[in-house]
């Protein structure tokens, strides 16, 4: 994007400074169809993201992941067998999926953690998906070193995770704490409380302001983290998600039912139906439009911009402030890092 | 006393009435004098409504003063064992329950060591039972052996997890294990037969020895059978606890408040509370009797197999350590007195032949 010059007959009472001064348009330009040309570019090409879910087996953590993007794209609807066992380390696996919205494309990558938690020893049970997060970020990095580099260099890193609290109603775990405390620090972490219909609503406001105090007491920043506010508004709008809504105690369902006439998602019980996407019942719909409906580039930017370069500094100070590869052509990817 | 037929003994009564029925009566009367004692012991992951359930079942506040711990101070916490023994009495009958609680199961990153205290709670109390048994006054003998065991299983999860298999295979032979599943109102119907279902099919696949509920006798009449086979069909139980009174369809019940409506703890519709505390209270005697015949039993055959109690067990250990140590002591100086006896050759050898290289193996 080539700087604005200023025409020449345009001659202004006060110098022109490169940015800050607000310069009367004497007519129209079309500044402001750059938006309309970036949304266009965007729909063409479309948009990755990665999504990965941490928590213990039977939180829901599939089941929510497909109500959230309203299609079956976790590891649940994919040939996984409910019936298998717990495995006996963590695994990750990730799993594609193309879904398209009003002619947008998004590559949504769901990437999921069976077997966090689950053991009886769970030390260091967070260390394969710390792993995992940082190849990602070398897998990146490797791309944007090459001296022949891709248009668009895949995104694999992890933009956002999600951790699952068990709703016990008294306190966070150990577990959570230390995954938290380590995990933080490299991806954008949003604590969700699953199976919420397990709480009352006092319980669940003594809960979540429970956890909330814990996370504090423990320096743990969860997304949005406060030191990247940008400006007053980001701020105050952030400060009411963080204070007040976060961790979102959530229901998730892909079954369908009757209510008042309406389809809607939700779960039936003896004593009455628990409808996912209504307010009062559990707070889905907040953390949908807190992922999808307004943060989501916000969440793509922070990883880019912030934890990703936090690990490309760190890389490169390792190596003496050189990149971490020097390659003669494009298909020599090997290299001694 | 000339030979008569039974039959021929009268009664003013009732012709051939002797009076031994009466004896059920009698051992009722006493036992009811001397009240029962009964210990339930519960074990379950922090915040799976174990105190909650306790309280509701006997209706009463065992834990009036509970402080609940914190993340960062569970880091640090081992599993407590913390007993509260509380006398309930109801139409003149006493019950001295005690239950004992196990704070911090479940709750560490590495819960390898989590069941050692509770296996070594268990051991302790059947070993003062077997000490005041073989002692010379047997008069007040008094029974703090765990009866039942309520063990909680999750209902996030899918099943048993690794710790629930592990701590169950652990302990089956020592007592009685009923699997509780709590906070069922996480569970739909659907959901909670198949996660009734699974359970049961890993218990079985582990062979965990859970306490099974006598058949019922077949002379007792037909509603107690069909109790019987229904709490039977019906374990592991799928319960949900609470106190608190709300208000539903006109009458007060005890339940839990939803924006979505309310479930009723006493509703065998909504969940098997009725149905456990059926359970444990028609077989709270049997319970008792299993504690005594099987698994007490099996403590104490263990336990004098070793060698009887346990103060001849360590002076027969001691005695072997010396045996042991002794015998060491002898290689050693017989090992010293060879090394001797080699430097003094090699001294010698030495001494006349300095040329010559000579190769000891020693």
């Amino acid at each position: 994007m080539s700087e604005l010059v200023p025409e020449p007959r345009q001659k202004p009472v006060v110098p022109m400074k490169p940015m800050g001064i607000n310069a009367s348009l004497l007519g129209y330009i079309g500044i402001d169809t750059i938006i309309e040309q970036m949304r266009k570019k965007t729909m063409k090409t479309g948009f990755d993201f990665n999504i990965m879910v941490v928590g213990q087996s039977g939180l829901g953590k599939s089941t929510l992941v497909n109500t959230l993007f309203k299609s079956q794209v976790s590891r649940k609807s994919s040939g996984w067998n409910r019936e298998e066992k717990i495995p006996k380390t963590v695994e990750i696996k990730a799993i594609g999926h193309v879904i398209e919205e009003g002619g947008v494309k998004m590559k949504l990558t769901v990437i999921d953690t069976p077997g966090f938690g689950d053991q009886i020893n769970n030390e260091n049970c967070w260390e394969p998906i710390e792993k995992y997060i940082n190849e990602q970020y070398e897998k990146f990095l490797k791309e944007e070193v090459n001296i022949a580099r891709k248009k668009r260099i895949p995104d694999t890193r992890v933009h956002c995770c999600l951790y699952f609290i068990s709703p016990t109603g008294h306190s966070l775990r150990p577990l959570d704490l230390e995954f938290m405390k380590h995990l933080s620090k490299v991806v954008n972490i949003i604590p969700v409380i699953a199976k919420a219909d397990t709480m009352t609503l006092e319980e669940k406001t003594e809960f979540k302001q429970r956890v909330r105090k814990e996370l504090e007491v423990n320096g743990i920043e969860f997304y949005p983290q406060k030191e990247f506010d940008e400006d007053l508004e980001d701020k105050t709008e952030n400060d009411k998600i963080r204070q007040e809504s976060m961790p979102f105690a959530v229901v998730g369902s892909d079954k369908e039912y009757q209510v008042n006439g309406k389809r809607v998602l939700g779960r039936k019980t003896p004593w009455g139906i628990i409808e996912v996407e209504n307010l009062s019942h559990c707070e889905f719909a907040l953390l949908r439009d807190f992922v999808i409906r307004t943060h989501l580039q916000d969440l793509k930017e922070v990883t880019h911009n912030i934890h990703y370069e936090t690990y490309r500094a760190k890389r490169l100070n390792d190596n003496g402030g050189l990149p971490p590869m020097t390659v003669e052509t494009e298909e020599n990817h090997e290299s001694n890092l | 006393m000339s030979k008569q037929q039974p039959a021929q003994f009268t009664n003013p009564e009732t012709p051939g009435y002797v009076g031994f029925a009466n004896l059920p009566n009698q051992v009722h009367r006493k036992s009811v004098k001397k009240g029962f004692e009964f210990t339930l012991m519960v074990v379950g992951e922090s915040g799976l409504g174990k105190s909650t359930l306790i309280n509701s079942l006997f209706l009463t506040d065992l834990y009036p003063e509970r402080i609940i711990p914190g993340a960062a101070d569970k880091i640090e916490r081992t599993v407590q064992i913390e007993a509260s023994t509380v006398e309930i009495e109801e139409r003149g009958v006493k019950l001295r329950l005690t239950v004992v609680d196990t704070p911090g199961y479940g709750d560490a990153i590495n819960c390898r060591d989590c069941f050692k205290t509770i296996i070594a709670y268990i051991d302790e109390q059947f070993e003062r039972y077997l000490h005041d048994e073989s002692g010379l006054n047997r008069r007040h003998i008094i029974d703090n052996r765990v009866h039942c065991c309520f063990y909680f299983i999750s209902p996030f999860g899918h099943g048993l997890k690794p710790l629930d298999v592990e701590f169950m295979k652990a302990i089956h032979n020592k007592v009685n294990i009923v699997p509780v599943i709590a906070k069922a109102d996480t569970l739909s119907l659907k959901e909670r037969e198949r996660l009734k279902k699974r359970i049961l099919d890993e218990i079985e696949e582990h062979g965990i020895k859970i306490y099974h509920l006598p058949d019922a006798e077949s002379d007792e009449d037909e509603d107690f059978k069909e109790q019987t086979r229904l709490l039977k069909a019906s374990i592991p139980f799928c319960v949900v606890g609470s106190n608190q009174l709300i208000e539903a369809k006109g009458k007060k019940v005890r339940g839990r408040l939803y924006p979505w409506g309310v479930v009723e703890v006493e509703n065998p519709e909504h969940n098997d509370f009725l149905k456990l505390r059926t359970m444990l209270i028609t077989h709270m005697q049997d319970l008792q009797e299993v504690t005594q015949d099987l698994h007490y039993e099996n403590f104490r055959s263990e336990r004098l197999k070793r060698g009887g109690r346990k103060i001849e067990d360590e002076e027969v250990n001691k005695d072997q350590i010396l045996l042991e140590k002794e015998a060491e002591l002898r290689r050693m100086q017989e090992m010293i007195a060879r090394m001797q006896a080699q430097m003094q050759m090699q001294m010698q050898s030495g001494e006349g032949d300095s040329s010559a290289v000579h190769g000891h193996h020693v």
